[in-house]
């Protein structure tokens, strides 16, 4: 069970899984997300779902090499197996016509961005994608992206493709060009989502992040995930993931998302030649 | 001749490990002690027994050295002796209804129970299973005391069972709470083992109201639903801080190490963060576990309890086996704030990240008030009221809340038209059924965090309303 069926690199550290998971296959939304447990001895660890494929009963996973257990998931090769996948978890986007929405994925958020803008541009919203990346190598699904969106929009930091900038600096110029927006989504690293909720703030557009935090059985068992939310906790695996952008306690959420760092580069010291693929 | 008592591990060698602190009766003790038991003509002990074990029996076998009978009589009644004999209450149950407990001397009832089913694994499974004669499908929610108990009884009554996990292994909270040292993992893995061997499917990660919601269980055939979700909500204690790095919920704690085997990091991929100092807010069994977890991970632990000792949930073995290992008490003593170092925005801290300690969001000690005794409150116990100006600063570094869990909202959530006590259990009716005919709930998801053995009694109740109902349509 949980056989690989395909696998591929979609650039340096980011890699694409087919998995045979008949029962999430049929049952999966937008936004949600599966566990992972990689071998016996693995970790739970929250992945969102990319895609899935009713008819081949597939569900597809892309993922950034981060620490032990995404370098051991991405080692498995076809026809390799996976210890364990539980899900669909969380709750499902809220897709409707709202609209203009932008969608905006940073990093390996772009993985999971591109099927919520999908899926509001098959509801007949106007969508304007946005993804960004450190560099250009790290840039994927341009093509799905560009093919779905009504405008869309590639940022580099470094500049080595489309525009050189964070994602938010593209929002600010289509606020500045002053074009209406009903709904911004955002999913990807934690200061990226804050800077977007900051800069759809005053302007009062609602706005849904998707967020990431450390979870361990992800069906409202552990509290792990626990995050602030409009001065209130909630656990992000059944509560979330999504939440108002302009409710969330970002500083909280990413000072929990380092409470396992020391330990992190405890296993990673194991398989030292993975850790020098990271650094 | 006076009572057995069990062997233990020395505190101070089993506080250095995670092996099973008792080590279970000797032949010779348990057939001394088997002597002892006055088989009574209208045995109280049986009445005790939430299961009804027919307990002189079983005894009276044992005493005559007939032990492959003395655990099928067991298992008439329980499917998982190895589990009661080591975790149930029975100085609550059937021990305390013996007639020897007036003299103090009740018979070790729960040591001979283990000792039968321990004697069964050594020794190999003694009963050969039927296989399903029924063609009707049961479908079973978790597979904890309750879900097994079901699973197993309905199995032997020949109907097509399949109990659905939502976690990878087996067992529930036998496997993510109760600890090794209390509780093998292998004795939980050998009695999940023998469930499987009556015919139960068993089917783990599948999450009962995400993977497959109610109506869709119907859809593929199933007769019947038994929910046996349990009380996995944790409670936390509402005050500020309480969101701050090491500061865990009991659940997540002893998940992370019992299920997760964080105690074997980096062997096992699961970590836990814990500092030197640790609280654990609570004084029931799960609290319990929790310090004697801290302190076999080496660290200083103190109890907090707003109660006295007197008024402790906990079974006073586990309070005895935890004060001998080292345990610290800080009674009358009520957390009020976790004071947490403010967490710094900026990304240039990675050295104070490294050092764990103190920085960046960390508990760095607990507030806490001195509380005294009123009057009884609605649970009989006296009521802890604060006393004015007493509040001082506990110096921890890690926080463990096991104030409680209330029961899990996940599947019925999912489950619009079941309905739903104020409580959060979810309504039955005396056959324990709930509001959607044929589906079936029972043990912690009724009643909130109750024991293993009364999860395992509504287990049994609910085959037998099953099967009613089924014979009926």
């Amino acid at each position: 069970m949980y056989s690989i069926c395909s696998k591929k690199s979609l650039a340096p550290g980011i890699n694409e899984i087919k998995i045979n998971a008949p029962e999430i296959a049929q049952k999966a939304k937008t936004g949600q997300f599966v566990i992972v447990i990689v071998d016996e001895k693995g970790e739970r660890i929250p992945l969102t779902l990319a895609d899935w494929n009713p008819v081949k009963n597939t569900i597809k996973l892309i993922f950034q090499e981060v620490g032990h257990s995404t370098n051991t998931l991405a080692e498995l090769k076809v026809g390799d197996s996976i210890q364990a996948v539980l899900g669909p978890l969380g709750k499902p986007t809220e897709i409707k016509n709202v609209g203009t929405i932008v969608c905006i994925g940073g990093g390996v958020g772009i993985a999971e961005v591109y099927p919520v803008s999908r899926a509001f541009k098959n509801e007949g919203n106007e969508v304007i994608g946005i993804i960004g990346a450190r560099s250009k190598n790290l840039i994927f699904l341009e093509k799905e992206m560009k093919d779905t969106c009504d405008q869309f929009y590639v940022t580099t930091d470094d500049g080595t493709y489309g525009q050189k900038g964070l994602v938010t600096e593209v929002l600010n110029k289509l606020f500045q060009a002053n074009k209406h927006i009903d709904l911004v989504y955002a999913i990807g690293p934690v200061p990226m989502m804050a800077a977007v909720s900051e800069a759809t703030r005053p302007l009062k557009i609602k706005t849904v992040v998707n967020l990431n935090p450390i979870m361990v059985d992800a069906t409202g068992m552990c509290g792990a995930c626990r995050v602030t939310v409009g001065g209130k906790t909630y656990f992000g695996c059944v509560d979330g993931p999504e939440f108002d952008g302009h409710l969330v306690d970002f500083k909280e959420l990413k000072s929990r998302l380092n409470l396992f760092k020391e330990q992190e580069e405890c296993l990673n010291k194991r398989c030292p030649s993975k850790r020098a693929k990271n650094e | 001749m006076s009572q057995q008592k069990m062997p233990k591990q020395k505190s101070e060698e089993r506080v250095k490990n995670f092996f099973e602190v008792a080590l279970g009766f000797s032949k010779e003790q348990a057939l001394a002690e088997a002597k002892r038991c006055l088989q009574c003509k209208k045995p109280l002990c049986v009445a005790g027994c939430p299961v009804q074990i027919d307990i002189p029996a079983f005894i009276k076998l044992i005493s005559a050295n007939k032990l492959d009978e003395a655990i099928k009589k067991i298992k008439e009644k329980n499917n998982l002796p190895a589990v009661c004999g080591r975790v149930c209450p029975q100085e609550n149950q059937c021990e305390i209804a013996c007639i020897l407990s007036k003299k103090n001397q009740a018979i070790n009832i729960g040591s001979l129970e283990r000792f039968a089913a321990d004697h069964e694994s050594a020794i190999g499974q003694t009963i050969t299973p039927t296989k399903s004669v029924k063609s009707d499908k049961v479908a079973v929610a978790g597979s904890g005391p309750a879900g097994l108990t079901a699973a197993a009884d309905l199995a032997k009554m020949g109907y097509n069972v399949t109990m659905f996990e939502s976690l990878h292994l087996p067992g529930g909270v036998l496997m993510y709470g109760i600890p090794e040292f209390r509780l093998p993992k292998k004795i939980v893995l050998q009695e999940v083992d023998y469930i499987k061997s009556l015919g139960v499917d068993l089917r783990p990660n599948v999450l009962i109201g995400k993977t497959y919601a109610i109506d869709e269980l119907f859809q593929q055939g199933f007769k019947t639903i038994f929910i046996a979700v349990g009380a996995g909500l944790p409670q936390f204690m509402g005050i500020p801080g309480e969101n701050a790095n090491r500061v865990y919920s009991a659940n997540e704690f002893l998940t992370r190490i019992n299920l997760m085997k964080a105690y074997k990091f980096p062997e096992y991929a699961t970590p836990v963060n814990i500092g030197e100092k640790i609280a654990v807010v609570g004084a029931g069994n799960v609290a319990f576990d929790c310090a004697r977890v801290a302190m076999r991970l080496g660290k200083d632990v103190t109890l907090v309890y707003r109660r006295s000792e007197q008024e402790m949930p906990a079974r006073a073995e586990e309070i005895e086996n935890a004060r001998e290992e080292g345990l610290k008490f800080k009674l009358l003593t009520q957390p009020v704030e976790i004071i947490v170092d403010e967490p710094r925005s900026s990304s240039k801290n990675n050295k104070i990240l490294k050092e764990g300690r103190g920085e960046n969001g960390f508990v760095k000690g607990m507030r806490c008030i001195q509380m005294q005794l009123g009057e009884p409150d609605a649970s009989g116990r006296r009521r802890p009221v604060p006393i004015k100006n007493s509040e001082f600063i506990l110096d921890v570094d890690t926080v463990i809340v096991a104030i409680g869990q209330n029961p899990n909202p996940l599947l019925y959530k999912s489950t619009p038209n079941l309905k739903v006590n104020e409580d959060g259990t979810i309504w039955v009716d005396e056959n324990l059924m709930t509001s959607i005919p044929g589906v079936f709930a029972g043990g912690d998801i009724i009643t909130g965090a109750d024991t293993v053995i009364s999860a395992m009694g509504a287990g049994k109740k609910a085959a037998v309303s099953i099967d009613n109902y089924l014979k009926k349509r």
